[in-house]
């Protein structure tokens, strides 16, 4: 038995006093629910609207065409990402010499040029003969003659300008990726693209993966995520839109991304996620880990807490603190 | 019933999940009108305005879930109830951190009292991961670019290719049903472990070991 009135720590052999458990939880729920009332009705809550390709193609074509080219060419973002999306040979993060990325393997099988550009094309080509000439051209050239084409058509595109509702390029040998290019310009200022890379196998669907991609591909998310602050550099996800507060209790995990070598890491994502996977079982195990599960009694704020319970017993003769 | 039945009755599962029950959590340590003198400090409020945030989390989840995750967008009355839903979660997780702080400085996982540590830090992480799906649920910008910037993470480990991130209808199903029903369970044996176990009396003033978790269980009049 402990000066204390217990044993080492643990149990509890002295008074007890009324405490309405039932009434706090009563009272917590009213005031907790005023506060969100009121914090509801005064600040609201964020809704940018989301992005869609339309509006991309339409604020930024030159964008657009570039990254559908990149698309087209297999020197996207998407294209070359690896495992889940693609088959790209070394692809992936790996901590140390374990690639999980890779292990996970290709679940969400993506082709962009196909998925982001033919075959969208292709549900229009039936009542366009041009573009379906076009289409059939690209197929049947060869890899050597596809990246020629788009070379120079990328090539073409830093100097591009958008008039009239048409993308004008100074000529060039780009073979069927201009009239391809420009039906999926038109394709997308329309909307239709929208709506074809999201429904392209059922008439519901809830999956923007793809959509999702092609639009990361491009400058025009990132430039618009700039202008709120949520960029990676910029502690990304820990906000939110405008000025609300975002999920600032990911701010550990976003910490990770503004300091070096992670910063510039090409494996960083890796590298955070392991070393945070390692936080949270240390956090879920503190009453294990020696040392960690000491430095309560090394802190004086448990006193603080305590600070009733304590000026009480100390008081009382035979204290070890009176001697 | 005849004496053999009554013994079989006795003996049958039921019976024995009731005494367990019972055994473990009988009224009066389920629902206690007393705690020890130590209880006195506003630190302790914070663990019910969690559950009582959580509480109103749930409510208008619920009320948003109604009419589907379309609708805030376009009325008024939605907009309020996401705005409900949002501050709500934005207190939720305030009022946990400061709990999980202060049990971290009351070493409150002595005494027997590592399993309620346990499932109150992992309470904290799934509750982590329904706020994040629900942010990627929203349908708006931030969904957007957060489901772009997160499937790198996710992907980098191998979470993303069975987790989409950019899988709208997974993730809505993850935040509306799956994520909720995790933290509802936690909490619940959470709260019953703090039933059982009592609050942590105030570490020793001289220097006994605070880190035992297999001393004891505090013991008085069945609490």
């Amino acid at each position: 038995m402990s000066a204390t009135g217990m044993p080492p720590g643990q149990t509890w052999e002295g008074g007890y006093r009324p405490y309405d458990l039932v009434k706090e939880f009563v009272i917590a729920l009213v005031v907790v629910g005023m506060l969100t009332a009121v914090l509801a009705g005064v600040f609201s809550s964020p809704d940018k609207r989301a992005v869609t390709i339309a509006q991309w193609s339409r604020s930024n074509p030159i964008d657009f065409a570039t990254t559908a080219v990149s698309e087209l060419d297999g020197t996207s973002a998407t294209a070359t990402y690896g495992p889940p999306y693609t088959h790209t040979p070394g692809a992936g993060q790996k901590i140390g010499p374990i690639s999980l990325q890779r292990l996970a393997g290709v679940h969400i099988p993506v082709d962009p040029a196909r998925d982001f550009v033919i075959a969208p094309l292709g549900t229009l080509a039936p009542d366009q003969p041009a573009l379906r000439r076009a289409l059939a051209a690209y197929q049947q050239a060869s890899d050597a003659q596809h990246q020629h084409w788009t070379t120079a058509y990328t090539e073409a595109l830093t100097h591009a300008q958008f008039r009239n509702g048409a993308l004008l390029v100074p000529r060039g040998d780009y073979g069927p990726v201009q009239p391809i290019l420009a039906a999926l310009l038109g394709f997308a200022r329309g909307g239709g693209l929208d709506g074809a890379l999201v429904t392209h196998s059922q008439f519901y669907a809830t999956d923007y993966t793809k959509p999702l991609l092609f639009m990361a591909d491009s400058t025009y998310l990132e430039g618009l995520a700039q202008q709120d602050h949520l960029l990676g550099g910029q502690w990304g996800m820990t906000n939110e839109t405008g000025n609300y507060p975002g999920q600032s209790w990911l701010w550990l995990y976003t910490f990770w991304y503004q300091i070096s070598p992670f910063k510039t890491s090409t494996n960083a994502d890796a590298l955070i996620w392991a070393i945070m996977v390692i936080l949270t079982l240390a956090l879920i195990l503190v009453p294990f880990i020696p040392g960690v599960r000491s430095i309560p009694r090394r802190l004086p704020v448990y006193r603080l807490i305590w600070r009733d319970y304590y000026r009480t017993v100390e008081r009382q003769p035979g204290s070890p603190t009176r001697n | 019933m005849t004496t053999t039945e009554r013994g079989a009755a006795k003996r049958s599962w039921t019976a024995g999940l009731r005494r367990a029950g019972m055994q473990a959590l009988p009224p009066e340590r389920l629902l206690p009108d007393e705690q020890p003198v130590y209880v006195a400090s506003w630190v302790y409020v914070f663990g019910v305005l969690t559950i009582a945030a959580l509480v109103i989390v749930i409510g208008s989840g619920v009320v948003l879930a109604l009419k589907g995750p379309t609708w805030w967008h376009v009325s008024s009355v939605g907009l309020f109830f996401n705005s409900v839903h949002v501050w709500s979660v934005e207190l939720f997780f305030f009022f946990m951190v400061v709990h999980l702080w202060a049990k971290f400085f009351m070493a409150a996982w002595r005494g027997r009292r590592a399993l309620t540590w346990v499932t109150g830090a992992v309470s904290f992480v799934v509750s982590i991961g329904a706020a994040f799906t629900g942010y990627l649920s929203q349908q708006n910008f931030a969904s957007q670019w957060i489901a772009s910037q997160a499937k790198d993470g996710l992907n980098s480990v191998g979470i993303g290719a069975f987790f989409n991130v950019l899988d709208f209808g997974q993730m809505f199903t993850w935040h509306v049903v799956l994520l909720p029903l995790g933290i509802v369970v936690l909490v619940v044996a959470h709260v019953l472990l703090v039933r059982k176990h009592g609050v942590v009396p105030p570490l020793p003033i001289r220097s006994e070991p605070a880190t035992q978790t297999t001393a004891p269980v505090p013991e008085r009049d069945g609490r």
